[in-house]
């Protein structure tokens, strides 16, 4: 029992980061209709930013802010560069491109960086509460589920109280008639590329201290069990990201704790693929249209 | 008919020109051979259907597997061990291939990619909970140069023959697959799921097909790789060889088999060449430079091909094609593409 409550906290934890990630995938799926396949690549360049400035400036929250507007700064970056060039309604060269950007990403900051894991400390400290003899979160996962929800929060006020956030939605929606209204609507995509790529670094950020340390793979897992997550909840719903990410948070802890840990991205392929074969949509999207 | 004879032909002079080159060449031919088995296929699929597996390192990887399990267990003569470990390579690698299909016949674009990427990270998560020997993978048998030959030959030309020759069973039944009923089939789902339904083609069982028939000459590829290494390993199988898979596809042009060969040769001798150059670096930079310059050009050029030239090696063949018979020929109106 207790075992079990210490896992279900941890996977809480765990699982506020991965539905932040997955919420980033979801948000340029929503503006732009392509799945960022160098949404991990884009994120562990930005907590470099951030470590780099850590590290000059011996702040935390220097460095998280620099974070943030690096993967902000990146997202815009390669929409206007990269993605606005490519051929719309075909999906192939969106993915192909983006697993050029992983490369080029990656080998960059390795060869920037060095290959090395370079430690990473939290702000706050990673013992964790006892309760009743049992051990339960610690402040820096209190921290982390803090970070997650309020930026979630924020998130889901801007886009469903705001006209900024109408716009973004519109944008997304229907391209033609937003634009007729006047919504500057490739503008609109940068900003959703935008939003997505510093989320996505949040949630790197928040990771990378609990991990081994920092590298330019470090994001790679968590890209991969964010996908499912929002593949689970449905790319198209935020909720279903939420939903989703603790879901699975709390299956790999649960399955790291009683199992094994290597057993846990097996444990992840199979809750998706599983997914995929019964609701292709994924738990949460809503019909589309009909196709047969 | 006309297909096998310039496969023949093609695997005869391949096999001459091993003489040509040394020990070390040789297994990277082998490596080559061992990559555009993979690539062929992946080409395909990608090219005819729109599927993007990003894991196809991990069909090769179940190839290799199959086959160094399989050809472990058997003893005889060393022909038989090698078709028992090729026939265990092509049925694993199938297998694995059609259950993929079969998820990959109700996804679309991302998804799949994204269910094959996470493929490639379970791998070796799989090798460590499955009974697949953890991280230090399986033994292959060794293939020692028959002796008819062993004065003639060394052990490495003797893996780049068998290379090339399982190479060429692999892709040659692609070929074929490609230019015939199969290959029209895959197209019209390409381009019209709902029209090639109406017309009766099944667009599901063409999808799962196309995959199927892509993941054997991916295993007979790992099985390659399992002949020229003596050994399968998780970590020979990771993302980054899975993509250097998708670069070898895209640079060759998507569809096109030949462009899959020139692919294969490019991302096997050009990280070589260029981690020779670094090596000639200063000891740090040399060090950072090692194995990600290759990368990161292999990125550049991924991006470059896709905005700029799509196509690839296979268009600039065309192009040499298609210039020559003008020279001689009047010209006809329906020249331009």
């Amino acid at each position: 029992m207790d075992r079990f409550v210490f896992l279900t906290a941890a996977g809480l934890a765990r699982g506020a980061v991965l539905a932040l990630f997955a919420l980033s995938l979801v948000i340029v799926w929503r503006t732009a209709r392509v799945v960022n396949f160098a949404q991990a690549a884009m994120a562990a360049a930005a907590v470099y930013a951030a470590f780099a400035v850590t590290a000059a400036t011996g702040s935390y929250w220097a460095g998280l802010l620099t974070g943030l507007a690096a993967g902000a700064l990146l997202g815009a970056a390669a929409e206007r560069g990269l993605m606005r060039r490519l051929p719309a309604h075909a999906p192939l060269p969106g993915i192909i491109v983006a697993i050029g950007l992983v490369m080029v990403l990656q080998a960059g900051l390795a060869i920037a960086f060095g290959p090395e894991h370079r430690p990473m400390h939290p702000p706050f400290s990673e013992r964790p509460f006892v309760i009743g003899g049992v051990p339960v979160l610690s402040p820096y996962d209190l921290f982390t589920l803090g970070a997650a929800a309020a930026v979630m929060a924020v998130l889901a006020l801007l886009f469903n109280r705001t006209s900024l956030g109408l716009q973004l939605r519109a944008a997304a929606f229907a391209p033609e008639t937003a634009r007729l209204l006047g919504v500057r609507v490739p503008r609109m995509v940068t900003l959703g590329w935008a939003l997505s790529v510093a989320a996505a670094s949040l949630a790197a950020l928040l990771l990378v201290p609990t991990e081994l340390g920092l590298n330019p793979h470090a994001a790679d897992l968590l890209f991969v069990n964010a996908f499912a997550v929002a593949v689970i909840g449905g790319l198209d719903s935020p909720l279903g990201a939420l939903v989703a990410g603790i879901g699975v948070g709390l299956l790999v802890s649960y399955v790291t704790g009683y199992a094994s840990a290597s057993a846990a991205p097996l444990a992840v392929l199979a809750l998706m693929t599983l997914v995929l074969l019964v609701r292709p949509g994924g738990l949460f999207a809503a019909r589309e249209a009909r196709t047969a | 008919m006309k297909t096998s004879l310039r496969a023949l032909a093609v695997t005869v002079l391949a096999i001459g020109g091993t003489f040509g080159l040394d020990p070390f060449r040789n297994y990277q031919l082998a490596t080559a051979a061992a990559c555009f088995a993979a690539v062929a296929g992946l080409t395909v699929l990608v090219g005819l259907t729109g599927q993007l597996s990003l894991g196809h390192a991990v069909l090769m990887a179940a190839g290799g597997y199959g086959f160094a399990y399989a050809a472990s267990a058997v003893d005889g003569h060393w022909l038989v061990v090698l078709l028992v470990g090729l026939a265990a390579a092509a049925v694993v690698a199938g297998l694995l291939g059609l259950l993929l299909g079969a998820a990959a016949a109700r996804l679309r674009g991302p998804y799949l990619a994204g269910l094959t990427l996470a493929l490639v990270i379970a791998l070796p998560a799989a090798a460590n909970t499955l009974p697949l020997g953890g991280d230090q993978g399986a033994r292959a048998p060794f293939f020692p140069v028959p002796d008819a030959l062993a004065n003639l030959i060394a052990v490495e030309q003797w893996h780049a023959w068998l290379a090339i020759v399982i190479a060429a069973l692999a892709v040659t039944p692609l070929v074929v697959l490609r230019s015939g009923r199969a290959g029209l089939r895959m197209r019209a789902v390409l381009d019209d799921e709902t029209a090639s339904r109406l017309s009766g083609v099944d667009p599901g069982l063409v999808k799962t097909g196309a995959f199927a028939a892509s993941a054997v000459p991916a295993g007979l590829g790992g099985a390659v790789l399992a002949i020229a290494t003596q050994q399968v390993t998780p970590g020979g199988y990771g993302l980054a060889f899975s993509l250097l898979l998708v670069v070898a596809a895209v640079a060759g042009g998507l569809g096109s088999i030949g462009g899959a060969a020139i692919g294969s040769v490019l991302v096997t001798v050009l990280p070589w060449a260029i981690d020779e150059l670094t090596a000639l670096a200063p000891a740090d930079l040399g060090r950072r430079l090692d194995g990600n310059l290759a990368v990161l050009l292999f990125g550049a050029g991924l991006i470059a091909l896709t905005t700029i030239w799509p196509g690839g090696a296979s268009r600039l063949l065309d192009r040499l094609r298609a210039a020559r018979p003008l020279r001689f020929a009047t010209p006809s109106t329906t020249t331009e593409r």
